[in-house]
């Protein structure tokens, strides 16, 4: 397990962006080679998406090869609605790049049969041959896209309830009415992310650091669903200051020695 | 004939906001990006760089008397050939659908008229046709401005109006004085029929006007003109923009041109009512005319930078005023934002038709008829339906 430790959110965009970068343009896509990379929604990724679109601008990544796969989406919102996960999606990164439309899946949270189409979004990764990249955000109670605390640490891609926490920290979106809150989202499970090649977790704030404490100094424990990518081999954690503020101080020190050998994953190659 | 077409690098308005967005067409219809997309798995086949300007839907001019030294009013014989030169002059000026206004006439002309304006399309022939714009003859003697008193009619009922106007389909608006006998019943018929009513060349009091409000009419022809002019103990049709008695938003044209229209009563209007500013050019033949003295019907008329003057005299002829003009004067006189003052010869005049959803936007589904303006206001170029029908960049 991997924890890169920055100054703050801005820098966690970049080294987030370009580690991702350098991940799809070592793996050399093609037309028969596609890069899956996972996909999470959130305030915490927002900084990284607009990276990855200025490297998409500026000719130093092209996502005509890659496949995506996002986390989550709402249940019987509609599509278009500025709030569902599709539109964010598109607002923040989509538009703004080459993908293929053909190569972006979201759940469809307005499915007639939601149970049919999280089995499909499960076959559909099989299909593609897996996430090579599953990058993630975390909630303060250390969820991992919807799987809320209490979530079953081996859980495939499902209908899930949301806590009530998680209801009310979103009325905001909703004109603070609770009556048009989603309930249920469909959401990968922890299992699947687990199945990733590799993961990546952003995790920035402070309101964020009891969770990240949980997440790599606590045992693996499905009341902190992030918890489990301890036990996955390849996991990389990435924070700002903020976050580690309930880190003893040895964690601290102990990853910040390994910087110099981390900054040399987003050292900008040159194609050989 | 399929192929999506992405807009790019532009600010476009919608929400009443500029913001920087692409606009996708397909078939001439905007489209939602996001359900391209994510329904239909596509993206765009061609991409237009905008090369950052302001992307504003089309303009509608709701009052124009002619322009390119055609009078819609006297052309009976060419009158297509006239509308038709109009129509393809106002693409310059960003203008994509247009109501030719026909002033107080004898019956015969509005028979022989209307039966050849039709409602059309837009295309690179020319700006949309939306329907003509009848301004009289049942208007005040009293507030006559230039129309000719001895085509004047009175109001005898509903039979008057198709007696004198015969046809009504290609009738859009009809500009009437709503103290005449009858106005009211009158006005319920038309706007039964969809033809909105709108009040001007009156000396109506307030309450008068409420009535012809809440019988139909929706709109104030050119605010402040040939109208009582504003009272304390009675306003007029001038204290519709404030009165609580109406049901409605009520509209009203102005012709802010910088000349015929005070600064001081734009703004008075446009605080009072912001929502139902409607800019209008009002404009004759001499519009669209480089400088110099043209005969234009019975008149001689000069016309220099900004004014068309009876020859030798210095009586104002009429409007020579352009739409993206009287915006950008709009906009300076009025202190209102780049939203504000598009939106007033567009959205505005869309909604006091009830064509909002087609026109005068850029929302999903609306008709893909769009200005590229500099930051200035400055027409760079116009489309129809997604066709470019005009550019200033030779």
């Amino acid at each position: 397990m991997r924890l890169v430790i920055l100054d703050d959110y801005d820098k966690v965009s970049l080294w987030a962006a370009k580690y991702i970068r350098n991940r799809i343009n070592e793996f050399n896509p093609g037309p028969e080679k596609f890069f899956v990379l996972g996909l999470p929604t959130g305030s915490t990724p927002l900084g990284t998406y607009k990276k990855l679109i200025e490297f998409y601008k500026s000719g130093a990544l092209s996502f005509k090869y890659v496949k995506t796969f996002n986390m989550d989406e709402y249940v019987n919102l509609p599509r278009d609605h500025p709030e569902s996960y599709h539109s964010f999606m598109w607002e923040n990164l989509f538009k703004h790049i080459d993908i293929d439309p053909k190569n972006a899946h979201i759940l469809d949270g307005n499915a007639e049969d939601v149970i049919k189409e999280c089995q499909s979004f499960e076959d559909k990764i099989k299909e593609a041959g897996g996430v090579n990249l599953f990058v993630g955000g975390i909630g303060p109670d250390g969820h991992i896209a919807f799987n809320e605390p209490g979530s079953s640490l081996v859980s495939r891609t499902r209908v899930k309830t949301l806590a009530q926490d998680t209801i009310l920290a979103n009325a905001r979106f909703f004109d603070n009415d609770l009556s048009q809150v989603p309930r249920q989202a469909l959401t990968v499970g922890v299992g699947t992310v687990m199945d990733a090649e590799e993961v990546m977790i952003l995790i920035t704030g402070a309101h964020k650091s009891y969770a990240l404490h949980k997440a790599i100094e606590g045992g693996v424990s499905h009341m902190w669903t992030v918890s489990a990518f301890q036990q996955h081999p390849r996991t990389i954690f990435i924070c700002d200051e903020d976050a580690t503020l309930e880190l003893k101080v040895k964690t601290v020190k102990y990853f910040k020695g390994l910087m110099e050998i981390h900054n040399k994953l987003v050292e900008e190659r040159v194609p050989t | 004939a399929n192929k999506i077409v992405q807009f790019h690098n532009c600010r476009i308005l919608r929400n009443h906001r500029l913001i920087w967005d692409d606009l996708w067409v397909r078939n001439g219809i905007i489209q939602n990006p996001r359900l391209l997309f994510f329904e239909e798995k596509k993206g765009s086949d061609i991409k237009i760089d905008c090369k950052g300007k302001i992307l504003s839907p089309g303009f509608i001019d709701l009052q124009i008397n002619g322009g390119f030294e055609i009078d819609f009013s006297s052309n009976v014989e060419n009158v297509e050939f006239g509308v038709q030169k109009v129509a393809k002059g106002l693409l310059q000026y960003g203008v994509t659908s247009f109501c030719p206004t026909i002033v107080t006439s004898p019956s015969h002309i509005y028979k022989a008229i209307l039966a050849k304006i039709q409602p059309k399309k837009g295309s690179k022939n020319g700006a949309a046709i939306l329907g003509v714009h009848l301004e009289g003859p049942f208007i005040c003697h009293e507030k006559k401005g230039a129309h000719p008193e001895k085509f004047i009619r009175k109001l005898t009922g509903c039979d008057s109006v198709l007696e004198v106007y015969g046809d009504l389909t290609n009738v859009k608006i009809v500009t009437l004085a709503p103290e005449l006998d009858n106005a009211c019943e009158v006005i319920k018929m038309l706007s039964e029929k969809g033809i909105i009513v709108s009040l001007g060349h009156s000396v109506s009091n307030l309450e008068q006007a409420e009535n012809a409000v809440n019988s139909g009419a929706k709109l104030i022809t050119h605010l402040f003109n040939a109208m009582l002019p504003f009272h304390h103990r009675d306003p007029g049709i001038v204290g519709l923009l404030t009165s609580k008695k109406i049901d409605k938003q009520i509209y009203y044209g102005m012709i802010s041109d910088g000349i015929h229209t005070n600064p001081a009563a734009l703004r008075i209007a446009h605080r009072a009512n912001p929502k139902g500013m409607i800019l209008v050019t009002d404009a004759i033949s001499a519009m669209g005319l480089e400088p110099g003295t043209y005969q234009l019907g019975q008149q001689h008329v000069t016309i220099d930078e900004k004014r068309a003057f009876v020859a030798n005299t210095k009586t104002l002829a009429g409007s020579i005023a352009t739409l993206p003009h009287c915006i950008r004067h709009f906009k300076k006189a009025t202190l209102s934002s780049i939203e504000e003052a598009l939106e007033a010869a567009t959205l505005h005049p869309a909604e006091c038709l009830g064509m909002e959803n087609t026109i005068g936007t850029l929302n999903y589904g609306a008709q893909a008829d769009f200005v590229l303006l500099t930051d200035d206001l400055q027409v760079y170029s116009t489309y129809i339906a997604g066709q470019l029908v005009y550019s200033n960049s030779q």
